[in-house]
């Protein structure tokens, strides 16, 4: 038998992660209004699927933007052998205008300094190639993005260091916890190249302030550590407190080292488009920007892509109302989202930014511990059929908490998933012993799905698992639903 | 030390540099290390072409780009295609397929693709093997398809065997960010530059030597800058050769397409089905429509594997490279109508001949012979008879007038690891054929010059 590399046979990949369950219960009975309305509803996938309206009209009024149609192709030989990793011009240019508008004209970017990767998935990678070597590592406040592990680590042999945060003070990155992460981490002879946060957070959905900012900043200048800041979800904020960018922190500094300062963004959730592979690595180091650029040949943006987004994001009014709009229909649907919660009783910590919530089912705990988490969360899988994301996915040291996605469906289904949290907190509440033990007799001990009609297993030619970014599309009632 | 950084309204300004023992403190290896290449003669033609652009009116004295391997021969027909059939600018379904493309991040990518892709691959291959969509691994170019499979199949120190002359990408791609070693095949224009099986285990044994571990063995067929396919009962020898050592087989196959002669194309994969798929899940195919399709702009890369742990995992890791959801749709829609595809091929295939055709007896008036090459988008040309010394440098020395002087753009032997000095890639499908004919004439002059100045087809080095 012929042998594969470490790499491939390694789990980072993160897909033995008990996470993935939560999206095979969804692909084998994805819920839909009227075919199947009691399948299980997905509110693990942040997508920004609320003003798709939007960039229709736009696409509608704009043919020339496409190499494909009457009015665009004759751009189409020019674009088609564009492959220079610089990147169209003004695709750069764009993009750079439009990072600078979802921060309000408070900060201009470099088109000369973005660099092009596969997406935020491939960008984030990227950064680690060219900051660390294997075995290095970076410090990452948890709770955080569950594909962090893969992306960061998987083929690149970095390796992350949780600076854990708690609910003891709305889950803040405190000095005194990087400081203790840092220390740990010397004393375990793991070199720390970096620390890498997301700002506004996934999965907190809350943005750091100012001062935190500025001490993020101070600490890795101290110890001559690298500060990748992902802002992916920058355009998200739906409410105050405002969103404050490293690049703002950059300019207010007296000192900050900016070969240190690097960031992460893409057009995925700000702009949902994930499909596109938009994803930018934005340095304030030369050196990074040099070789990442070279890099980002594993990873370059279609041009053709990058040719129709051009267009799109330097039409200046287009931009203005898209962000106002989206912002407001976030903050619609986070306020009725968090409102119907609220009469079920459930709490989230409060939140300004990001596509989900981050609620607080503590007390429906039978104790504070993993496993009573993995258990109340099978249940919300099996019985509740609402696929949310169950807070040690994302490394929380807390048991309890659990990321719901909520932009990524239209209204109906929203009301649908309320309708069933609080039948099944009512549930809790009044039937609680009788409905214990009913449930731990049906209950398996380890979530056990039947795969009588996909294909699961590896060894078979054919793999159908499906990554966690990748939703059946074809089958979920968003490609049906109206924004 | 710490640069100091003057802000000003709009950009980040060196205002002062001041000199780092390391210039680069705090990046990684990788990042510091050379290993992207692009320090190589081979960039260098490319820059004093950006500097410097042939164009018929601007700039008629302008370096002709040589150098680079595109295929912008047959564009009119993928223009006319567009032109046709609104469905494939639409989004499918009118605008309101937008959303649903722009969602579509599966790493399975499109399945009308993925299908779209097997169905092109067996078409190019005039039907003599089948190919399942299910393992067809799509990436972001096949620059990516090859780093991702040298992840997959050798560890960090561990080497692939690559027969010289190659691809000098593949320094970058195959080494750069893995870690991986490239330990060449040496090949001979005695024999035409074939890989022989002797060559094959000298490679191996070169490896051993070395305390380095191979994994496999990776061939470009048709050869890029050779121009030609491999034989097939070469394909056989390496096929027992990898089975042998049982290691892997990697066939970048990027050029299928651009065969002159449908026929004289022999893929591993048609080898492997007349050995009824025995032993094969140690070969991958690696694939693109960077050539065949001259689309190198929209980054189509695929891996398609007989091994069912590669394609899950290449799946896996395509995540970091995949394919725009609007590019896959647009393709989908072409390379599924099966009549515009096989008159594609076709025409492609034979624009290229005659091209080729013009290039050679252009090349041979002017006393100079090429390699005898059936496919590509390139002639590998031999002046060695025009050294003065048999060495790099002596290939280096005639290189440098060549693209100062005569102003041509062309691949030096050495920048794709030749062992034998003296020969050059010449590309010839990246431009007109009214441009082709300045070239040809500018070489003419040249070799005129050189007859002239030493009488005995030597240059001097200078």
């Amino acid at each position: 038998m012929v042998v594969l590399s470490k790499i491939a046979t390694n789990d980072r990949h993160g897909e033995n992660s008990p996470y993935f369950d939560g999206w095979k219960a969804y692909d084998m009975n994805p819920y839909h209004p009227t075919k199947n309305r009691d399948g299980v509803i997905q509110m693990g996938l942040a997508e920004n699927q609320l003003c798709f309206d939007l960039s229709e009209d736009w696409i509608r009024k704009n043919p020339k933007a496409s190499i494909c149609t009457a009015e665009g192709v004759d751009e189409f030989k020019n674009i088609a052998i564009f492959q220079d990793y610089h990147g169209l011009p003004e695709f750069r240019q764009a993009v750079a205008s439009f990072m600078g508008r979802v921060r309000g004209g408070r900060v201009k970017f470099d088109p000369e300094r973005i660099v092009m990767s596969g997406g935020a998935t491939g960008a984030n990678e990227l950064i680690m190639f060219c900051l660390a070597d294997p075995g290095d590592a970076f410090l990452v406040p948890s709770p955080y993005y569950p594909a962090f592990d893969r992306d960061l680590g998987w083929r690149t042999g970095v390796q992350i260091v949780p600076v854990h945060c708690d609910s003891s003070n709305g889950f803040l990155i405190t000095k005194a916890a990087l400081e203790a992460a840092y220390e740990k981490a010397q004393e375990d002879n793991i070199n720390i190249k970096g620390l890498l946060i997301a700002n506004p957070s996934n999965p907190l959905g809350t943005v750091l302030d100012r001062d935190t900012l500025k001490s993020l900043v101070s600490f890795v200048n101290e110890k001559n550590i690298h500060l990748v800041c992902d802002e992916i979800y920058a355009a998200t904020l739906f409410s105050t407190p405002n969103f404050v960018s490293i690049s703002e922190i950059m300019q207010e500094m007296e000192y900050c080292n900016p070969d240190l300062i690097h960031i992460v963004y893409s057009l995925s959730k700000d702009m949902g488009l994930p499909g596109f592979r938009v994803g930018i690595v934005y340095s304030y180091n030369d050196t990074v920007v040099s070789c990442g650029r070279k890099m980002s040949s594993f990873g370059l943006v279609s041009s053709q892509t990058q040719h129709l987004l051009a267009a799109m994001l330097s039409d200046e009014e287009f931009v203005g109302n898209y962000l106002e709009q989206s912002s407001k229909r976030l903050e619609k649907r986070h306020n009725a989202f968090t409102k119907g919660l609220a009469k079920a009783g459930i709490t989230c910590l409060k939140s300004n930014a990001g596509l989900f919530v981050w609620m607080d089912l503590r007390r429906l705990l039978k104790e504070q511990t993993l496993e009573a988490e993995m258990a109340l969360w099978r249940v919300i899988i099996n019985e509740v059929k609402v696929n949310v994301s169950p807070g040690s996915s994302f490394h929380c040291s807390e048991p309890g908490w659990f990321r719901v996605c909520f932009a990524n469906m239209d209204d109906e289904t929203v009301e649908v998933a309320l309708q069933r949290i609080n039948a099944f907190v009512r549930q809790e509440k009044d039937g609680n012993n009788k409905a214990q033990g009913k449930r731990t007799k049906c209950l398996p001990k380890k979530l056990q799905l039947s795969f009588s009609f996909r294909r699961y297993d590896e060894g078979l030619m054919s793999p159908h698992i499906m990554s966690p970014h990748s939703p059946h599309v074809p089958l979920s009632p968003l490609v049906r639903a109206r924004t | 030390m710490q640069k100091r950084l003057h802000y000003l309204q709009d950009k980040l300004v060196m205002a002062i540099e001041i000199e780092q023992p390391s210039a680069h403190v705090g990046l990684s290896k990788v990042a510091v290390s050379d290993t992207h290449g692009e320090d190589s003669p081979y960039f260098a033609g490319w820059k004093a072409y950006d500097e410097n652009p042939y164009d018929e009116l601007s700039n008629p004295s302008g370096v002709i780009q040589m150098g680079l391997a595109e295929n912008q021969v047959s564009f009119d027909l993928l223009e006319e295609y567009l032109e046709k059939h609104a469905e494939a600018s639409s989004w499918g379904k009118g605008v309101s397929g937008f959303r649903e493309n722009a969602l579509f991040q599966d790493y399975h990518g499109l399945q009308s693709f993925r299908k779209a892709m097997a169905s092109f691959m067996e078409q190019i291959r005039g039907g003599r093997a089948k190919f399942d969509s299910e393992r067809v691994v799509l990436t972001a170019g096949a620059t990516a398809a090859n780093e991702l499979l040298t992840f997959i199949l050798a560890d960090p120190g561990d080497a692939l065997l690559v027969p010289t002359p190659y691809y000098p990408g593949f320094d970058r791609d195959l080494r750069w960010r893995t870690g991986v070693k490239i330990v060449p095949i040496h090949c001979h224009s005695s024999n035409n530059f074939q890989i022989t099986p002797q060559a094959l285990e000298a490679a191996y044994n070169d490896a051993e030597a070395m305390n380095i571990k191979v994994r496999g063995v990776l061939i470009t067929n048709p050869s890029n800058p050779l121009g030609a396919t491999i034989q097939r009962s070469t394909l056989e020898e390496i096929l027992d050769f990898v089975t042998r050592k049982n290691i892997h087989l990697v066939s970048d196959e990027i050029y299928s397409g651009s065969v002159f002669s449908s026929s004289e194309f022999i893929s591993v994969a048609e080898v492997l089905e007349a050995r009824q798929y025995k032993d094969s899940e140690r070969v991958h195919i690696v694939y693109s429509l960077s050539k065949d399709l001259g689309l190198p702009g929209f980054r189509v890369g695929t891996i398609y594997s007989y091994n069912d742990k590669v394609v899950t995992t290449a799946r896996r890791m395509s995540s970091f490279t995949l394919i725009s959801s609007q590019t896959q749709h647009l393709l989908a829609s072409m390379l599924s109508d099966k009549k515009f595809t096989e008159n594609y091929i076709k025409t492609n295939r034979e624009r290229l001949r005659k091209r080729y055709e013009m290039i050679i007896e252009g090349l041979r008036s002017s006393g100079i012979e090429c390699l005898k090459g059936n496919a590509g988008l390139f002639c590998w040309m031999n002046l060695s008879p025009l050294l003065q010394n048999q060495t790099r440098e002596g290939e280096l020395a005639l290189w440098n007038p060549m693209l100062h002087e005569v102003k041509l753009n062309i691949s030096p032997g050495s920048s794709c690891h030749c062992s034998e000095p003296g020969w050059f890639r010449v590309c010839f499908a990246n431009m007109s054929e009214q441009t082709l004919q300045v070239a040809l004439k500018r070489i003419q002059n040249f070799m005129e010059q050189i007859r002239e100045r030493d009488g005995n087809l030597v240059i001097s080095s200078q």
